[in-house]
Protein backbone atom coordinates (compact mmCIF):
# COMPACT_ATOMS: atom_id res chain seq x y z
CA UNK A 1 0.00 0.00 0.00
CA UNK A 2 1.52 3.41 -0.80
CA UNK A 3 1.15 6.09 1.15
CA UNK A 4 -0.42 8.56 -0.82
CA UNK A 5 -3.61 6.41 -0.78
CA UNK A 6 -3.61 6.72 2.57
CA UNK A 7 -2.86 10.26 3.24
CA UNK A 8 -6.00 10.83 0.28
CA UNK A 9 -7.92 8.81 3.11
CA UNK A 10 -6.87 10.46 6.00
CA UNK A 11 -6.99 14.29 4.14
CA UNK A 12 -10.60 13.68 3.59
CA UNK A 13 -12.06 12.36 7.14
CA UNK A 14 -9.88 14.88 8.72
CA UNK A 15 -10.88 17.96 6.15
CA UNK A 16 -14.81 16.76 6.67
CA UNK A 17 -14.41 16.97 10.28
CA UNK A 18 -12.09 20.37 10.18
CA UNK A 19 -14.80 22.34 8.50
CA UNK A 20 -18.17 20.49 10.10
CA UNK A 21 -16.39 21.37 13.48
CA UNK A 22 -16.30 25.15 12.52
CA UNK A 23 -19.84 25.62 11.03
CA UNK A 24 -20.93 23.81 14.45
CA UNK A 25 -18.70 26.14 16.61
CA UNK A 26 -21.06 29.37 14.59
CA UNK A 27 -23.90 27.85 16.57
CA UNK A 28 -21.58 28.75 19.77
CA UNK A 29 -23.70 32.04 21.13
CA UNK A 30 -26.45 31.54 18.69
CA UNK A 31 -28.44 28.31 19.66
CA UNK A 32 -31.86 28.63 20.37
CA UNK A 33 -31.13 27.08 24.08
CA UNK A 34 -28.42 27.86 26.16
CA UNK A 35 -27.81 23.76 26.31
CA UNK A 36 -28.03 23.26 22.35
CA UNK A 37 -25.49 26.15 22.56
CA UNK A 38 -23.33 24.25 24.58
CA UNK A 39 -23.77 20.91 22.63
CA UNK A 40 -22.73 22.23 19.36
CA UNK A 41 -19.69 24.21 20.97
CA UNK A 42 -19.05 20.48 22.43
CA UNK A 43 -19.33 18.88 19.15
CA UNK A 44 -17.15 21.43 17.56
CA UNK A 45 -14.37 20.48 20.02
CA UNK A 46 -14.52 17.06 19.51
CA UNK A 47 -14.64 17.43 16.01
CA UNK A 48 -11.64 19.82 15.69
CA UNK A 49 -9.73 17.99 18.06
CA UNK A 50 -10.33 14.65 16.15
CA UNK A 51 -9.46 16.07 12.63
CA UNK A 52 -6.18 17.41 14.63
CA UNK A 53 -5.61 13.50 15.52
CA UNK A 54 -5.82 12.91 11.89
CA UNK A 55 -3.71 15.51 10.79
CA UNK A 56 -0.67 14.17 13.23
CA UNK A 57 -1.20 10.90 11.51
CA UNK A 58 -0.56 12.86 8.07
CA UNK A 59 2.31 14.85 9.97
CA UNK A 60 3.81 11.23 10.70
CA UNK A 61 3.67 10.56 7.01
CA UNK A 62 5.72 13.68 5.88
CA UNK A 63 2.98 15.84 5.53
CA UNK A 64 2.97 19.37 7.22
CA UNK A 65 2.76 20.01 11.24
CA UNK A 66 -0.89 19.83 11.90
CA UNK A 67 -1.88 23.12 12.34
CA UNK A 68 -0.40 24.88 9.52
CA UNK A 69 -1.76 21.98 7.42
CA UNK A 70 -5.00 22.63 9.05
CA UNK A 71 -5.24 26.67 8.74
CA UNK A 72 -2.83 27.77 6.00
CA UNK A 73 -4.05 25.82 2.71
CA UNK A 74 -6.34 27.28 0.44
CA UNK A 75 -9.94 26.03 -0.51
CA UNK A 76 -9.00 24.41 -3.62
CA UNK A 77 -7.00 21.85 -1.46
CA UNK A 78 -9.40 20.83 0.14
CA UNK A 79 -10.95 17.33 0.02
CA UNK A 80 -13.99 17.56 2.16
CA UNK A 81 -17.41 16.94 0.43
CA UNK A 82 -19.13 19.98 0.03
CA UNK A 83 -22.10 19.28 2.22
CA UNK A 84 -20.31 20.29 5.42
CA UNK A 85 -19.06 24.00 4.07
CA UNK A 86 -22.72 25.01 3.46
CA UNK A 87 -23.40 27.88 6.07
CA UNK A 88 -25.71 26.88 8.76
CA UNK A 89 -28.48 29.26 7.52
CA UNK A 90 -31.17 28.27 10.33
CA UNK A 91 -31.38 25.49 12.80
CA UNK A 92 -33.63 22.86 10.76
CA UNK A 93 -30.81 22.51 8.17
CA UNK A 94 -27.99 22.39 10.69
CA UNK A 95 -29.80 19.92 12.39
CA UNK A 96 -30.33 17.52 9.49
CA UNK A 97 -26.87 18.30 8.14
CA UNK A 98 -25.55 17.22 11.64
CA UNK A 99 -28.03 14.17 11.32
CA UNK A 100 -26.95 13.15 7.98
CA UNK A 101 -23.15 14.30 8.76
CA UNK A 102 -22.95 12.16 11.68
CA UNK A 103 -24.51 8.79 11.00
CA UNK A 104 -22.31 8.50 8.27
CA UNK A 105 -18.62 9.76 10.33
CA UNK A 106 -19.73 7.35 13.12
CA UNK A 107 -20.34 4.50 10.84
CA UNK A 108 -17.03 5.34 8.98
CA UNK A 109 -14.93 5.29 12.23
CA UNK A 110 -16.44 2.27 13.17
CA UNK A 111 -15.36 0.53 9.93
CA UNK A 112 -11.90 2.33 10.05
CA UNK A 113 -11.81 0.83 13.72
CA UNK A 114 -10.93 -2.29 11.99
CA UNK A 115 -8.41 -0.95 9.54
CA UNK A 116 -5.44 -2.75 8.42
CA UNK A 117 -3.34 0.47 8.88
CA UNK A 118 -3.12 0.26 12.43
CA UNK A 119 -2.28 4.14 13.93
CA UNK A 120 -5.63 4.46 11.97
CA UNK A 121 -6.93 1.96 13.31
CA UNK A 122 -6.33 2.89 16.69
CA UNK A 123 -7.85 6.36 16.75
CA UNK A 124 -10.93 4.99 15.02
CA UNK A 125 -11.38 2.71 17.72
CA UNK A 126 -11.50 5.66 20.37
CA UNK A 127 -13.26 8.39 17.91
CA UNK A 128 -15.96 6.04 17.04
CA UNK A 129 -17.03 5.88 21.04
CA UNK A 130 -17.07 9.95 21.35
CA UNK A 131 -18.87 10.60 18.15
CA UNK A 132 -21.58 8.33 19.62
CA UNK A 133 -22.98 11.02 21.78
CA UNK A 134 -22.65 13.50 18.38
CA UNK A 135 -25.46 10.61 16.72
CA UNK A 136 -27.23 10.62 19.99
CA UNK A 137 -27.60 14.44 19.98
CA UNK A 138 -28.79 14.16 16.14
CA UNK A 139 -31.20 11.37 16.53
CA UNK A 140 -33.08 13.50 19.68
CA UNK A 141 -33.50 16.62 17.73
CA UNK A 142 -34.35 15.04 14.39
CA UNK A 143 -37.21 13.63 15.99
CA UNK A 144 -38.04 16.31 18.45
CA UNK A 145 -38.22 19.41 15.97
CA UNK A 146 -39.43 16.88 12.96
CA UNK A 147 -42.75 16.42 15.47
CA UNK A 148 -43.17 19.95 16.99
CA UNK A 149 -46.08 21.71 14.51
CA UNK A 150 -46.87 21.28 11.56
CA UNK A 151 -44.87 24.40 10.29
CA UNK A 152 -41.36 23.09 12.23
CA UNK A 153 -42.31 19.07 10.05
CA UNK A 154 -42.63 21.03 7.12
CA UNK A 155 -39.27 23.03 7.63
CA UNK A 156 -37.41 19.48 8.35
CA UNK A 157 -39.06 17.80 5.06
CA UNK A 158 -37.63 20.57 3.11
CA UNK A 159 -33.87 20.89 5.16
CA UNK A 160 -34.36 17.12 4.40
CA UNK A 161 -35.08 17.36 0.51
CA UNK A 162 -32.64 20.63 0.42
CA UNK A 163 -29.37 18.78 2.16
CA UNK A 164 -30.08 15.17 0.30
CA UNK A 165 -27.92 15.31 -3.67
CA UNK A 166 -25.47 17.17 -0.83
CA UNK A 167 -25.20 14.09 1.78
CA UNK A 168 -24.53 11.66 -0.93
CA UNK A 169 -21.66 13.43 -1.69
CA UNK A 170 -20.36 12.39 1.61
CA UNK A 171 -19.83 8.99 -0.38
CA UNK A 172 -18.24 10.13 -3.13
CA UNK A 173 -15.33 7.01 -4.42
CA UNK A 174 -11.61 8.09 -4.39
CA UNK A 175 -9.16 6.75 -7.60
CA UNK A 176 -7.83 4.84 -5.04
CA UNK A 177 -11.30 2.78 -4.14
CA UNK A 178 -10.18 -0.85 -5.02
CA UNK A 179 -6.64 -1.02 -3.31
CA UNK A 180 -8.21 0.43 -0.39
CA UNK A 181 -10.60 -1.86 0.30
CA UNK A 182 -7.97 -5.04 -1.48
CA UNK A 183 -5.64 -3.89 1.60
CA UNK A 184 -8.61 -3.76 4.16
CA UNK A 185 -7.56 -0.06 4.82
CA UNK A 186 -11.27 1.01 4.39
CA UNK A 187 -14.26 -0.94 3.24
CA UNK A 188 -15.27 1.39 1.07
CA UNK A 189 -17.77 4.64 0.40
CA UNK A 190 -20.32 2.14 -1.44
CA UNK A 191 -20.24 -0.77 1.86
CA UNK A 192 -20.67 2.76 3.74
CA UNK A 193 -23.15 4.36 2.33
CA UNK A 194 -25.37 1.29 2.42
CA UNK A 195 -24.95 0.65 6.12
CA UNK A 196 -25.70 4.26 6.43
CA UNK A 197 -29.03 4.34 4.66
CA UNK A 198 -29.70 1.28 7.14
CA UNK A 199 -29.15 3.44 9.94
CA UNK A 200 -30.63 6.46 8.78
CA UNK A 201 -33.76 5.28 7.42
CA UNK A 202 -35.89 4.20 10.97
CA UNK A 203 -35.17 7.67 12.16
CA UNK A 204 -36.24 9.49 9.20
CA UNK A 205 -39.60 7.40 9.70
CA UNK A 206 -40.02 8.05 13.23
CA UNK A 207 -39.65 11.95 12.85
CA UNK A 208 -42.54 11.73 10.05
CA UNK A 209 -40.25 12.95 7.51
CA UNK A 210 -39.83 11.29 3.62
CA UNK A 211 -36.61 10.68 1.88
CA UNK A 212 -36.49 12.10 -1.56
CA UNK A 213 -37.72 9.47 -3.97
CA UNK A 214 -34.98 7.41 -5.17
CA UNK A 215 -34.84 8.44 -9.02
CA UNK A 216 -33.88 12.35 -7.89
CA UNK A 217 -31.31 11.12 -6.03
CA UNK A 218 -27.99 12.34 -7.50
CA UNK A 219 -25.04 12.93 -5.47
CA UNK A 220 -23.50 16.38 -5.62
CA UNK A 221 -19.85 15.01 -5.45
CA UNK A 222 -16.50 17.14 -6.76
CA UNK A 223 -15.63 17.87 -2.63
CA UNK A 224 -13.60 14.86 -2.60
CA UNK A 225 -11.60 16.25 -5.49
CA UNK A 226 -10.90 19.82 -4.66
CA UNK A 227 -14.31 21.33 -6.14
CA UNK A 228 -15.72 23.61 -3.97
CA UNK A 229 -18.84 26.68 -3.39
CA UNK A 230 -17.46 29.98 -2.66
CA UNK A 231 -18.42 29.29 0.88
CA UNK A 232 -15.49 27.31 1.36
CA UNK A 233 -13.20 29.67 0.49
CA UNK A 234 -14.82 32.24 3.02
CA UNK A 235 -14.64 29.85 6.19
CA UNK A 236 -11.03 28.63 5.37
CA UNK A 237 -10.09 32.82 5.27
CA UNK A 238 -11.89 33.28 8.66
CA UNK A 239 -10.06 29.82 10.12
CA UNK A 240 -6.73 30.98 8.92
CA UNK A 241 -6.94 34.45 9.65
CA UNK A 242 -7.48 33.32 13.70
CA UNK A 243 -4.36 30.94 13.04
CA UNK A 244 -2.47 33.84 11.42
CA UNK A 245 -2.97 36.31 14.22
CA UNK A 246 -2.23 33.91 16.84
CA UNK A 247 -0.17 30.77 15.79
CA UNK A 248 0.19 29.01 19.23
CA UNK A 249 -3.61 29.42 20.42
CA UNK A 250 -5.22 26.03 21.39
CA UNK A 251 -8.07 24.69 19.76
CA UNK B 1 26.70 -8.42 35.12
CA UNK B 2 26.44 -6.58 38.09
CA UNK B 3 26.60 -8.13 41.65
CA UNK B 4 23.74 -8.05 44.12
CA UNK B 5 25.29 -5.31 46.34
CA UNK B 6 25.20 -2.88 43.24
CA UNK B 7 21.40 -3.55 42.65
CA UNK B 8 20.70 -3.08 46.73
CA UNK B 9 22.34 -0.07 46.15
CA UNK B 10 20.96 1.12 42.90
CA UNK B 11 17.38 0.42 44.19
CA UNK B 12 18.17 2.36 47.48
CA UNK B 13 18.40 5.34 44.83
CA UNK B 14 15.29 5.19 42.23
CA UNK B 15 12.17 4.98 42.79
CA UNK B 16 10.28 1.97 42.08
CA UNK B 17 7.06 2.00 39.94
CA UNK B 18 4.87 1.18 42.90
CA UNK B 19 6.30 4.09 44.55
CA UNK B 20 5.68 6.64 40.97
CA UNK B 21 2.25 5.33 41.04
CA UNK B 22 1.52 6.89 44.68
CA UNK B 23 3.45 10.09 43.99
CA UNK B 24 1.42 10.74 41.11
CA UNK B 25 -2.36 9.94 43.34
CA UNK B 26 -1.94 13.67 44.20
CA UNK B 27 -1.80 15.16 40.80
CA UNK B 28 -5.87 15.74 40.82
CA UNK B 29 -8.01 16.61 37.38
CA UNK B 30 -8.24 20.12 36.62
CA UNK B 31 -11.81 20.14 36.60
CA UNK B 32 -12.62 17.84 39.51
CA UNK B 33 -10.29 18.59 42.52
CA UNK B 34 -10.86 15.51 44.31
CA UNK B 35 -10.28 13.09 41.78
CA UNK B 36 -6.48 11.68 41.10
CA UNK B 37 -5.18 11.37 37.50
CA UNK B 38 -4.94 7.98 38.61
CA UNK B 39 -8.23 7.16 39.92
CA UNK B 40 -9.29 8.79 36.49
CA UNK B 41 -7.13 5.67 34.19
CA UNK B 42 -5.59 8.25 32.03
CA UNK B 43 -2.17 7.09 33.08
CA UNK B 44 -1.51 4.49 31.19
CA UNK B 45 2.22 3.41 31.90
CA UNK B 46 4.84 4.12 34.24
CA UNK B 47 8.48 3.02 33.33
CA UNK B 48 11.64 3.45 35.68
CA UNK B 49 14.92 3.08 33.84
CA UNK B 50 18.39 2.15 34.81
CA UNK B 51 19.40 5.72 34.24
CA UNK B 52 17.00 6.69 36.75
CA UNK B 53 14.72 8.40 34.49
CA UNK B 54 10.94 8.15 34.61
CA UNK B 55 8.88 7.87 31.46
CA UNK B 56 5.21 8.22 32.26
CA UNK B 57 2.47 7.74 29.26
CA UNK B 58 -1.02 8.83 29.41
CA UNK B 59 -4.05 9.11 27.01
CA UNK B 60 -6.52 11.19 26.79
CA UNK B 61 -10.39 10.94 28.06
CA UNK B 62 -11.45 12.42 24.88
CA UNK B 63 -9.57 12.98 21.64
CA UNK B 64 -9.97 16.44 21.65
CA UNK B 65 -9.80 16.76 24.94
CA UNK B 66 -8.09 20.65 25.71
CA UNK B 67 -6.67 19.94 28.90
CA UNK B 68 -4.33 16.93 28.18
CA UNK B 69 -1.08 19.84 27.92
CA UNK B 70 -1.89 21.22 31.01
CA UNK B 71 -2.22 17.42 32.47
CA UNK B 72 0.85 16.46 30.84
CA UNK B 73 3.00 19.27 32.62
CA UNK B 74 1.16 18.78 36.04
CA UNK B 75 2.30 14.89 36.12
CA UNK B 76 5.87 16.11 34.90
CA UNK B 77 5.74 18.82 37.82
CA UNK B 78 4.73 16.52 40.08
CA UNK B 79 7.54 14.36 39.56
CA UNK B 80 10.55 17.14 39.36
CA UNK B 81 9.16 18.12 42.95
CA UNK B 82 9.54 15.01 43.87
CA UNK B 83 13.26 14.86 43.28
CA UNK B 84 13.31 13.00 39.62
CA UNK B 85 15.88 14.39 37.79
CA UNK B 86 15.01 12.72 34.48
CA UNK B 87 10.87 12.96 34.01
CA UNK B 88 9.37 12.22 30.47
CA UNK B 89 5.47 12.62 29.99
CA UNK B 90 4.13 11.61 26.85
CA UNK B 91 0.39 10.91 25.30
CA UNK B 92 -1.36 8.30 23.15
CA UNK B 93 -3.75 6.09 22.63
CA UNK B 94 -2.15 2.64 22.80
CA UNK B 95 -4.71 2.11 26.04
CA UNK B 96 -7.26 4.06 25.02
CA UNK B 97 -9.62 5.65 28.04
CA UNK B 98 -12.69 4.57 28.38
CA UNK B 99 -14.87 4.79 31.46
CA UNK B 100 -14.59 1.57 33.06
CA UNK B 101 -11.52 2.57 33.79
CA UNK B 102 -12.11 4.91 36.09
CA UNK B 103 -11.34 3.45 39.57
CA UNK B 104 -13.64 2.48 42.42
CA UNK B 105 -12.30 5.13 44.42
CA UNK B 106 -12.86 7.24 41.43
CA UNK B 107 -16.33 6.66 40.90
CA UNK B 108 -16.71 7.71 44.76
CA UNK B 109 -15.39 10.72 43.87
CA UNK B 110 -17.38 11.59 41.32
CA UNK B 111 -20.64 10.83 43.28
CA UNK B 112 -19.35 13.46 46.16
CA UNK B 113 -18.33 16.04 43.74
CA UNK B 114 -22.36 15.81 42.94
CA UNK B 115 -21.97 14.12 39.54
CA UNK B 116 -23.53 10.80 38.71
CA UNK B 117 -20.84 8.36 37.66
CA UNK B 118 -20.41 6.68 34.83
CA UNK B 119 -22.37 3.13 34.79
CA UNK B 120 -20.22 0.15 33.55
CA UNK B 121 -20.42 -1.15 30.55
CA UNK B 122 -20.14 -4.10 27.75
CA UNK B 123 -18.40 -1.91 25.09
CA UNK B 124 -21.73 -0.93 23.79
CA UNK B 125 -23.50 2.49 24.74
CA UNK B 126 -26.74 2.97 23.70
CA UNK B 127 -29.10 5.89 24.25
CA UNK B 128 -31.50 3.94 26.71
CA UNK B 129 -28.40 3.52 28.89
CA UNK B 130 -28.79 7.96 29.00
CA UNK B 131 -31.76 7.36 30.37
CA UNK B 132 -32.69 7.16 33.89
CA UNK B 133 -29.49 7.66 35.09
CA UNK B 134 -29.36 7.72 38.88
CA UNK B 135 -29.70 10.68 40.72
CA UNK B 136 -26.27 11.68 42.76
CA UNK B 137 -28.24 13.70 45.50
CA UNK B 138 -31.32 11.26 46.17
CA UNK B 139 -30.47 7.83 44.39
CA UNK B 140 -34.03 8.39 42.20
CA UNK B 141 -34.10 7.02 38.98
CA UNK B 142 -36.81 9.29 37.54
CA UNK B 143 -34.63 11.48 35.69
CA UNK B 144 -34.34 12.66 32.36
CA UNK B 145 -31.61 13.28 30.33
CA UNK B 146 -31.51 17.07 29.09
CA UNK B 147 -28.73 17.19 26.72
CA UNK B 148 -25.98 14.56 26.40
CA UNK B 149 -23.30 17.18 26.30
CA UNK B 150 -22.59 19.12 29.30
CA UNK B 151 -19.79 22.20 30.16
CA UNK B 152 -17.26 19.68 29.74
CA UNK B 153 -17.02 17.14 27.09
CA UNK B 154 -16.97 14.84 29.49
CA UNK B 155 -20.47 15.52 31.28
CA UNK B 156 -23.87 15.19 30.10
CA UNK B 157 -26.67 17.31 31.25
CA UNK B 158 -29.48 15.43 33.50
CA UNK B 159 -32.78 16.48 35.76
CA UNK B 160 -33.91 14.63 38.15
CA UNK B 161 -38.06 14.19 38.87
CA UNK B 162 -37.92 13.23 42.23
CA UNK B 163 -35.82 15.80 43.51
CA UNK B 164 -36.18 18.09 41.18
CA UNK B 165 -32.61 18.95 41.21
CA UNK B 166 -30.84 19.77 37.60
CA UNK B 167 -27.53 17.31 37.90
CA UNK B 168 -24.40 16.30 35.59
CA UNK B 169 -23.34 12.47 34.64
CA UNK B 170 -19.66 11.84 33.90
CA UNK B 171 -20.28 10.01 30.51
CA UNK B 172 -20.35 6.84 30.23
CA UNK B 173 -17.50 6.37 26.72
CA UNK B 174 -16.86 2.74 25.46
ZN1 LIG C 1 -32.79 13.46 42.81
Amino acid sequence: MNTATIKELLYKVADDLLIIGHRHSEWTGLGPILEEDISFSSMAQDKIGQSQALFQLLYKLGEPEADTNAFTRNANQFCNAQFVELPNDEYDFSTVRHFLYDHADQLRFEMLAHSSYEPLAKLARKVKGELKYHVFHANTWMVKLSQGTEESRARMQSALNASWNYALGLFEESKFEKELIAAKVFEGEVALKSKWLSAIIPFIEKAGLKLPPEKEWNPVNGGRKNFHTEHLELLVKEMGEVFRVEPHSQW
Amino acid sequence: MVDAGTIFNLQGAMLTEKEVWEKLEVVKDPEIPTLSMVDMGIITKVEVNDDLSVAIEMTPTFVGCPAIKMMEQMVYNCLKEAGIEKVSVSTNLDVAWNSNKITERGLLCLKKHGLAPPPKHEGEITQELLEHVACPFCGSKNTETKSPFGPTLCRSLHYCHNCLQAFEQFKPVV
